[in-house]
């Protein structure tokens, strides 16, 4: 059954967008990332305009991410206090990227250096979280005593000054890693067109040693506001939301991800980690792939005064 | 399907003068008919066939038994200049390198014909008419690029055009129902410009150009399409805190619908 996309001025199949969504819905209520690194290259994949695929995606990562928040957050795996702290800094990054964005346009090549963005970021977190996750499933394996946090192993960024409590994360840690890994996180989705989940989930774990259930509905609610921000930027500046589109995505989207946080509380931390290692790492490949591989057309049209 | 239904009526008059004022003296002429000057695309547009009736005015009937006329429809969508880039090798990545813009590009180019190109005329006749998807002259806007590197580029262009369906052609795509009356079905690919098209009709006997006949057609988005186009554009602030709202709300309701815990 065709759709006509009012926007993006072309029709497409609906309940292939449904699929799509569900799809990443699912993986979004799983692990805690907003999908935006799933759903705008699957949407250049199927046609869309990229300036198009990446203002839409930020629209229907907001429906997911908001969908799985409150699933957190009836669980109580969520930390306002974390996620609010996070959101300040991820505010204020995403200003700057945005900025850096246009002036990144104006040089030329940002496509080129967004995919090779892509493929460090993503290259580098998967295989860093995919060593990590299966070493950790190796000594559950061998019949070790799970090596939970262990009181008194601090790192330098528990030697910095301003501490804060986070009762919910049972930490006890200064806000200054805090915001600048909001900050961090905010200056790469504005530019990458992402919420900036696939990096938060193991920045929290790894830096900030946040237990890992409490750290998916953190990151969510963080990604809610990142990707809102987005949407009104490219709304606004762009015109390029195209609200059909990203509804269709948003049916199947909040459905999956409803599907995707039962399927996520029945694995175990590192098992978790793992699989959005494998994730994380696929996509990587798919770009570099493009990147590396003879393309079928060496040719691109671009229009000129429209989208 | 929206489009189908619309009956593409020609109008009676031709046909009556068509018939009856057939004579040596008077040169053989051709006409399409529109029934509408617009029409519009609905949300379950998922591209369409065209219908467009048209009659021929003294045609010869012998050349017209022997089935030596020959009709081209062509519906061109709204130009628009377009930047075709390439890509090349460097350090082991694809990366986009050199780039032509070209002004004034059919976004869409549909024909349909009686017969196979080669069968109706010359070449040569179609590079004079600018008739085909591989005549149309595409104006490079660095006139002093080589020519090799324009051919390269317009090459690439047709062929990228062609592939995402834009471009397309439909041999035998023309009908003739009587002596006079023709039926031209040209096919419109679902990401099909909005805008001002235009068709045209050429006629040909014996594989010489006669004339050359055209009409304007507005392809436009249907209502609901059409406000939130027009609410993007003029309150783009608005219509993001619209996309935002939705979102969220979408996402509650899943949560209510779909909860599992």
């Amino acid at each position: 059954m065709g759709i006509y996309l009012p926007i993006a001025e072309m029709s497409v199949n609906v309940f292939v967008l449904l699929a799509m969504g569900a799809a990443v819905g699912f993986l979004s209520g799983m692990f805690g990332v907003g999908g935006g690194f799933l759903i705008t290259p699957l949407l250049i994949f199927y046609n869309i305009p990229p300036a198009i695929a990446v203002a839409t995606g930020a629209n229907q990562v907001i429906a997911a991410s908001f969908s799985g928040a409150l699933a957190h957050m009836k669980r109580g795996t969520l930390d306002f206090k974390l996620g609010t702290v996070l959101l300040a800094g991820g505010i204020f990054g995403s200003t700057i990227g945005a900025f850096v964005f246009a002036l990144l346009r104006a040089v030329g090549q940002l496509d080129l250096f967004i995919s090779l963005l892509y493929v460090v970021l993503l290259g580098t977190v998967g295989g860093l979280m995919m060593v990590e996750s299966v070493r950790a499933m190796q000594r559950t394996r061998s019949g070790a005593a799970p090596t939970m946090k262990k009181s008194g192993q601090h790192n330098w960024i528990h030697k910095l000054p301003l501490k804060m409590r986070f009762r919910t994360s049972k930490l006890f840690v200064s806000v200054i890693p805090v915001l600048g890994l909001g900050a961090g996180i905010g200056f790469l989705a504005a530019i990458m067109g992402v919420g900036g989940g696939f990096i938060m989930v193991p920045a929290l774990i790894y830096l900030l040693k946040v237990p890992t259930n409490v750290v998916v509905g953190t990151s969510l609610f963080q990604i809610i506001f990142v990707a809102a921000y987005t949407t009104l930027i490219h709304s606004t500046a762009n015109q390029t939301v195209d609200v059909v589109l990203a509804f269709v995505l948003m049916v199947g989207g909040v459905a999956g991800a409803q599907y995707g946080a039962r399927a996520g509380q029945k694995l175990r931390g590192e098992q978790l980690r793992a699989l959005l290692a494998a994730l994380v790492l696929a996509v990587a490949l798919r770009l570099a792939f493009d990147l590396f591989v003879r393309p079928a057309s060496l040719y691109s049209l671009t229009a000129l005064g429209g989208i | 399907m929206a489009f189908r239904h619309l009956a593409w009526i020609c109008l009676a008059a031709l046909l009556a003068s068509g018939s009856a004022l057939a004579q040596e003296a008077n040169p053989e002429s051709i006409e399409i008919g529109l029934s509408t000057d617009r029409v519009s695309i609905t949300s379950d547009f998922a591209g369409a066939d065209l219908t467009i009736f048209g009659a021929l005015s003294n045609p010869d009937p012998l050349i017209s038994r022997q089935g030596r006329y020959d009709v081209i429809v062509v519906l061109e969508g709204p130009a628009r200049p377009v930047v075709v880039r390439r890509k090349d090798r460097i350090l082991g990545m694809w990366i986009n390198t050199r780039s032509e813009t070209f002004l004034n590009v059919p976004i869409s180019y549909s024909v349909a014909t009686t017969r196979a190109f080669q069968d109706m005329t010359s070449p040569n006749n179609y590079r004079r008419l600018s008739l085909g998807a591989s005549n149309i002259y595409m104006e490079p806007e660095n006139k002093r690029a080589g020519p090799v590197t324009i051919q390269e580029f317009t090459d690439a262009l047709r062929d990228r055009k062609q592939a995402i369906g834009l471009y397309n052609h439909r041999i035998g795509g023309v009908q003739f129902l009587s002596q006079n009356l023709f039926r031209a079905t040209v096919e419109l690919a679902p990401n099909v410009p909005v805008g001002t098209h235009k068709a045209r009709a050429f006629l040909f006997r014996n594989g010489l150009f006669i004339k050359e006949t055209s009409a304007q057609l507005a392809i436009l988005k249907a209502g609901f399409e059409q406000s939130i186009f027009v609410a993007s554009r003029d309150y783009g602030f608005l219509y993001g805190v619209f996309a935002v709202a939705l979102a969220m709300l979408t996402g509650w309701l899943g949560r209510i619908i779909f909860r599992k815990d």
